[in-house]
């Protein structure tokens, strides 16, 4: 194999903001004029707004040619490193190949151009996809029934909080049970959310083998107790197998369970959420079920819960009742709606496609490979000098990824996981995620490969760690001052955590381009230093 | 402006490890490991970290405070404090030593808090958490610090009484906090506007710990930065280092030892014992709190302990586990296991408690 | 595991996962799920559909289903009320279906540079329009947006009460009753049906010494243009609370900036910036507000900062995450995740393409398409369209006379001649059956001619 940094280069426009592009009298796009029966009957429309109201001056917005703007953003898509460009094993994000038919598919104007308050009857193509979805969701997470409002993980593992909440009101008991226990490792919204809907959030701490202890539940558990919101396995990669004990200890006080599926790729077709007795749960469709993440949104979750909170759910719910499909808003119990109308539509479709491509053996094949290829992965990137893996005693096979420690490595050499991340970008890889907060692995990198990957793939990331980790012991200067083949320069971060020199907007950065070359404050300090 | 490093070394810091004994503290175990063989190492690892600060920062400047020993003479405690002292009125902005707690505790006698302090792991005794974990991580945050990049905390320094060490019993000391750059494994950064966030973190917590105080309720608060905090809620000063007796806002005993304690708690009904943990080892009760005795712990009852500690503390325990060490080994059993911890407002956590 | 052959799963097929299980000395993957109890086990396999592993196949199920949908293409839409027909560049279409945009994720400032700057150029768009200093990237709709800003407010006010008008969308105030239910519920201020405006004194009867946030929209849910912003703002200003402003982003080519008449923060829709409706799937929304670091401290969101770069250029830094969830965790008091950055990044490409002149020129096309609209259903017998005489922008309340007339009805019979009727607004009208109609730059003068029509015969 060829030395994995290869001579690569990002590219490098150095692309000014579209507002420096701006030329006095461009046009990018004509809106056309009205009808003169239009002007005719209606060209008073803007005089009848009163003139304190109108707007006085234009909005400063850049007037560009439509070609130039055409080749601004060109060149800034080309400046990103998504999954179609570049591997990208990112942990935690459930990197996987986005199948481009489903592309084609959502573009259809019978999908883009459907407003989502059409009568159920011009909308039975999207109403059919989201109840067979629901039904396929169903029986993939052992569940009774899916939403798909939400837009986002921590927006379906907040509308699982509402749920829990809305749950214990019903039945007069919310007062009393005021706390949700979540675990360190789990995603931070499973903290956040819960305490958002108004609870006390417990945190279990992970014991010597990773991940909390029945005893550590124990401690945790009350007739206080709301329920239980967790992820698992865990960032870490490792599955906790007590989590049926978890479960039946906390419906044991009354409280619900919530299994937060974000990890759920290695477990498609082996395990699931219901049969473990979890009450409630959440997947990505923009991670584990292939829609593209949209640089960061086209989000979507899926919700699922078992009988007792279907009422819970909020509307509409798509209902079939013979062959026709349709809407029912009559829902008394359900909870405020999460965000507006049906959800991400055009991510479900691509979803639900993925599943139709797949079956359940495809399903199943995902998540074997998944599991094998992150094995395949730990079982290399162990052997690289100044590795650690945390939690050595747990020699139980990580599912879907592996949080590393480069402890030994930083104490040998100085180098950071942070500088090794900005090393990645000169061999042409998107880097790998540190580690969500808390940080309690020390120096921590987190690497995801999912199923897409093939071993090619694998032996350059493999290789690539390897060589960056050399250059930390060999040539440390190289890897502190990464990265150096980049679309941009090395960029002061410290400048955007000052309020005296942070710029959010083209018109903020007018302003404050001076204080860039003046001394900051004490109070520039960058976050997360590992 | 360049950044200025003032460098304070003890050479005869880590003589001990190598030949098997267990520290250097004294003359005669000094003579013993010379005469063992054993070379000064402090020295050599000072430079490495120096050689690495460097390469980050081409434009540190190094002021030394010399050699604080004589190799061959004794223990001068003296000789390092004098080192520190020049330096800290020098104005450097950093003081690093390569020591062991020995070391450690002469720096603190040297320049309090008054100036930034960051240790180079050289002696055999490590406890305190002044030390990176090795010269390299040393320079890493050295270099951080400068950057603005790492935030200041009070960090304890602690020691271990030698001879009873030496003896097989286990006893240490908190001696003090100095101020020191930490790479936090973060759970809350710097807010915006520059107010440190382990200061919020600590003011949430400390309002949580005293909201669970009635009205009368004696508490005993034990030492540390975070029961200040606690102690400051409730509208009272708390010495750092001592063990106070606070209610209803007032501190009715200062600095108490064992027996103050005893006797007030003969009289106090429904009193609270509030801990934090302590140094990089996590000690709720023992280390630093030997004023808290068993016979104290027993009185209060174990239900009415509570254990208080900001997320970002928790964090940087290794497997975030508490430790006690009472001295009474059934009371250490009784405590070890998982117990709720208050971390900030409405939240806690729930960790390990090992003996 | 039997050898699975598909171009989604390369490592399934056998040759690649023979060498993987070799390479980790083992017989087979199961040895890899050793720590799952085998009681949890899924036995025997999901039940699920056959698989169309064939491309053309899969292909052809999905497009039957969609073809039972109909769209813009089939069917005149005159429906709005948060998810508007409006025209969609075809650049935008281009940009956000670029793989490297699409397929990105969570790099940073180095491997996703271009994506930093498309979403800061959104932040900075979204600015001009609004008048505003700091703007967040997307947030998952208007109302989480709107939501997100009241209860900031609330914080930097120190105080939990919401004030928002009586007439603002429902399904908004629904969604916000969720999100503040642990602190305040809010409250209503009366808005005159007549016209469309807020009562003044009504407000000042409500701005107690407990509220921190007044919510306005502007335009109205129903359409119509609040003139009394700098009033309203004077009287929640002298209150101690902050005014939080919802817009319609396409409507600032024309109207006034709220900031420039007193808004604190500045929330909207971005669905309109040339995004498609995607049944729903197209909603998206933003913060803005002044550049005060106290304000910011509140932001739930990622922020992205430019940033000098070595040699001069610009880069670009996420600012402050210890605002955000990710890291305040069990302590947050707002949420955010991943939301709709795509979205943003098309918003940007379309704001650059109007530019200043087509923005207002737009404004002004959707003003007297709309106008027009109005005034040719206003001349149908049955039909009222009580803010006919009041400035309006898109959006407009149309009642009918006619004795047990429902809109369901209505709009059932309007379908029969391919028109997608307006948005049922009777509940919050009171007086019968009331719509709410949306005309956009996307219908001609045939198109509305045509609505004009049908409703004639729909009501005879």
């Amino acid at each position: 194999m060829t030395a994995p940094r290869n001579g690569f280069h990002a590219a490098r426009w150095n692309e000014p903001l579209i507002q420096d592009l701006s030329e006095p009298g461009a046009r990018g796009l004509l809106p056309g004029a009205v009808e003169p029966a239009i002007r005719a009957g209606a060209g008073d429309a803007l005089a009848r707004v009163p003139a304190h109201v109108r707007r006085a001056a234009p909005p400063a917005l850049p007037e560009v040619t439509q070609h130039r703007v055409v080749r601004h953003f060109t060149r800034l898509a080309q400046m990103t490193m998504g999954f179609d460009v570049t591997t990208d094993m990112m942990g935690t994000c459930t990197m996987k190949y986005s199948p481009k038919v489903h592309e084609h598919i959502v573009r259809a104007a019978r999908l883009a151009d459907v407003h989502p308050g059409q009568d159920p009857e011009t909308l039975q193509g999207v109403l059919a996809i989201l109840y067979r979805f629901n039904r396929m969701m169903c029986a993939i997470a052992g569940m009774d029934e899916f939403t798909f409002q939400p837009a986002s993980g921590a927006q379906g593992i907040y509308t699982n909080a509402c749920l829990i909440r809305a749950y214990h009101a019903a039945r007069g008991e919310l007062g009393r049970r005021d706390e949700i226990i979540t675990t360190a490792f789990s995603h931070p919204a499973d903290a956040a959310t819960p305490h958002v809907a108004g609870f006390k959030v417990i945190t279990l701490m992970p014991g010597p083998q990773g991940y909390p202890e029945l005893a550590a539940l124990e401690a945790a558990v009350s007739p206080r107790t709301a329920g239980l919101m967790l992820t698992n396995p865990e960032d870490t990669g490792q599955y906790n197998p007590a989590i049926r004990a978890f479960v039946e200890r906390v419906h044991a006080v009354g409280g619900l369970c919530a299994y937060d599926q974000a990890n759920g790729n290695p477990l498609l077709g082996i395990a699931r959420a219901g049969d473990a007795g979890f009450d409630l749960c959440q997947f990505n469709l923009h991670k584990t079920f292939s829609a593209p993440h949209g640089a960061i949104g086209l989000g979507c979750a899926a919700v699922g819960v078992k009988e007792p909170l279907r009422r819970f759910l909020p509307r509409p719910v798509v209902t079939l009742d013979g062959t026709r499909y349709g809407l029912d808003d009559d829902r008394p119990d359900a909870i405020e709606r999460i965000r507006a109308f049906l959800g991400n539509v055009p991510t479900v479709v691509k979803a639900y496609a993925w599943v139709m491509s797949l079956g359940t053996e495809g399903l199943r094949a995902v998540a074997e490979t998944a599991v094998l290829n992150n094995n395949y992965l730990l079982a290399n990137i162990r052997r690289i000098k100044g590795v650690a893996i945390p939690w050595p005693e747990n020699t139980a096979p990580k599912l879907e990824q592996v949080r590393y420690s480069w402890e030994p490595l930083h104490n040998d050499t100085g180098v950071t996981t942070m500088e090794i991340e900005q090393r990645m970008v000169d061999y042409g890889v998107q880097h790998y995620m540190p580690s969500h907060v808390p940080v309690l692995v020390p120096q921590p990198f987190t690497i995801e490969p999912g199923e897409s990957l093939t071993i090619e793939e694998m032996d350059h990331m493999i290789a690539t760690l390897r060589a960056i980790a050399a250059e930390a012991y060999e040539e440390p200067e190289v890897v502190h001052h990464a990265p150096h083949h980049a679309s941009v320069a090395r960029v002061d971060d410290g400048i955007a955590n000052d309020p005296a020199t942070w710029a959010f907007t083209h018109r903020a950065l007018a302003k404050k381009r001076a204080a860039w070359s003046k001394p900051r404050s004490a109070a520039a300090k960058r976050h997360a230093g590992y | 402006m360049p950044p200025r490093v003032g460098v304070v070394v003890n050479p005869i810091a880590g003589l001990g490890g190598r030949v098997g004994l267990k520290g250097t503290d004294g003359v005669e175990v000094v003579a013993r490991a010379l005469a063992l063989g054993a070379v000064p190492r402090a020295g050599a690892r000072m430079a490495e970290a120096l050689a690495a600060l460097r390469a980050r920062r081409r434009d540190v400047a190094i002021v030394s405070g010399g050699d604080a020993h004589d190799p061959v003479g004794g223990t001068n405690a003296a000789d390092t404090i004098v080192a520190a002292r020049v330096l800290a009125e020098a104005g450097v902005d950093l003081l690093l030593f390569a020591g062991g707690d020995g070391t450690a505790r002469d720096i603190l006698t040297a320049v309090g808090d008054r100036v930034p302090v960051l240790g180079v792991p050289a002696g055999v005794k490590m406890h305190s958490a002044v030390f990176a974990a090795s010269p390299r991580a040393a320079a890493d945050l050295a270099a951080a610090f400068f950057a603005g990049d790492a935030a200041l905390a009070e960090l304890e320094v602690m020691d271990l009484d030698e001879e009873a060490y030496r003896a097989g019993r286990v006893s240490a000391r908190l001696y003090g906090f100095v101020r020191g750059p930490y790479r936090r494994d973060l759970v809350q950064g710097v807010k915006v506007g520059g107010v440190a966030g382990e200061t919020a973190a600590l003011d949430g917590l400390a309002a949580e710990v005293a909201s669970r105080l009635g009205p009368g309720t004696p508490a005993i608060l034990g030492p540390g930065t975070t029961m200040r905090a606690v102690a400051e809620a409730l509208g009272a000063a708390k010495t750092l280092l001592g063990v106070d007796l606070v209610r209803d806002g007032r501190v009715i005993a200062v600095d108490a030892a064992e027996a103050d304690l005893l006797r007030a708690l003969a009289t106090a009904e429904d009193a609270r014992l509030i801990v934090a943990p302590i140094g990089g080892q996590g000690h709720i009760l023992g280390r630093g709190n030997q004023q808290v005795s068993s016979e104290v712990i027993r009185r209060v009852g174990l239900d009415r302990l509570i254990v208080a500690a900001t997320p970002a503390k928790l964090a940087s325990l290794h497997h975030q586990a508490l430790r006690v060490d009472t001295g009474d080994s059934g009371l250490d059993r009784a405590l070890a296991g998982y117990r709720r911890v208050v971390t900030g407002r409405g939240a806690e956590a729930v960790c390990r408690v090992v003996a | 595991m039997a050898a699975f052959e598909h171009p989604y799963v390369p490592n399934a097929s056998a040759g690649p996962r023979r060498r993987l299980l070799d390479a980790l000395g083992i017989a087979d993957v199961e040895a890899l799920y050793a720590a799952i109890p085998a009681d949890l086990r899924v036995k025997g396999v999901l039940d699920l559909p056959a698989p169309l592993p064939a491309e053309q196949d899969l292909r052809r199920h999905v497009a039957e289903l969609i073809e039972q949908n109909r769209g813009a293409g089939d069917l005149l839409i005159f429906r709005g009320a948060g998810c508007w027909p409006h025209h969609v560049p075809a650049l935008c279409d281009e940009i956000t279906g670029r793989g490297e945009f699409l397929t990105a994720y969570a790099g940073g400032t180095y491997s996703d540079h271009g994506k930093n700057q498309a979403v800061f150029e959104f932040q900075s768009l979204i600015g001009a329009l609004v008048g505003l200093d700091v703007v967040t990237p997307p947030t998952y709709d208007a109302a989480g947006a709107a939501n997100s800003a009241l209860r900031a407010a609330c914080r930097v006010t120190g105080r939990s009460g919401i004030v928002v008008p009586a007439l603002m969308n429902p399904d908004r105030l629904e969604q916000m009753r969720g999100f503040v239910r642990p602190t305040a519920q809010p409250r209503a201020v009366r808005q005159d049906p007549a016209t469309g405006q807020l009562d003044l004194a009504d407000l000042e009867a409500k701005l107690g010494p407990d509220v921190g946030a007044v919510f306005l929209e502007q335009p109205g849910f129903l359409g119509t243009i609040e003139t009394q912003g700098a009033a309203i703002a004077e009287r929640v200003h002298a209150a101690g609370a902050m005014l939080v402003v919802g817009v319609d982003p396409l409507s600032l080519g024309v109207l006034a900036a709220p900031s420039d008449w007193g808004a604190d923060f500045v929330t909207g829709d971005i669905q309109p910036l040339g995004i498609h409706m995607h049944a729903g799937g197209g909603c998206a929304g933003f913060i803005a507000t002044r550049d005060e670091a106290r304000l910011v401290a509140e932001l739930p969101t990622t922020l992205i900062s430019a940033a000098p770069a070595e040699g001069g250029g610009v880069g670009f830094a996420w600012s402050t995450p210890e605002r955000t969830s990710y890291d305040t965790r069990h302590e947050a008091t707002d949420y955010y995740g991943t939301t709709q950055w795509l979205w943003g990044i098309g918003a940007a490409v379309y704001l650059s393409l109007l530019g200043p002149k087509g923005l207002a020129e737009l404004g002004e096309v959707i003003m007297q398409r709309s106008l027009y609209a109005a005034r040719a259903v206003a001349r149908v017998p049955g039909v009222r369209v009580p803010h006919l005489d009041r400035p309006f922008f898109k959006e407009f309340v149309v009642t009918f006379d006619k004795p047990g007339a429902t809109v369901t009805a209505i709009n059932r019979a309007l379908l029969a001649h391919g028109i997608v009727g307006g948005h049922d607004v009777s509940r919050l009208w009171s007086g019968g059956p009331a719509m709410l109609m949306c005309v956009t730059e996307t219908h001609d003068r045939a198109a509305i001619d045509r609505l004009a029509a049908a409703l004639a015969e729909v009501l005879s």
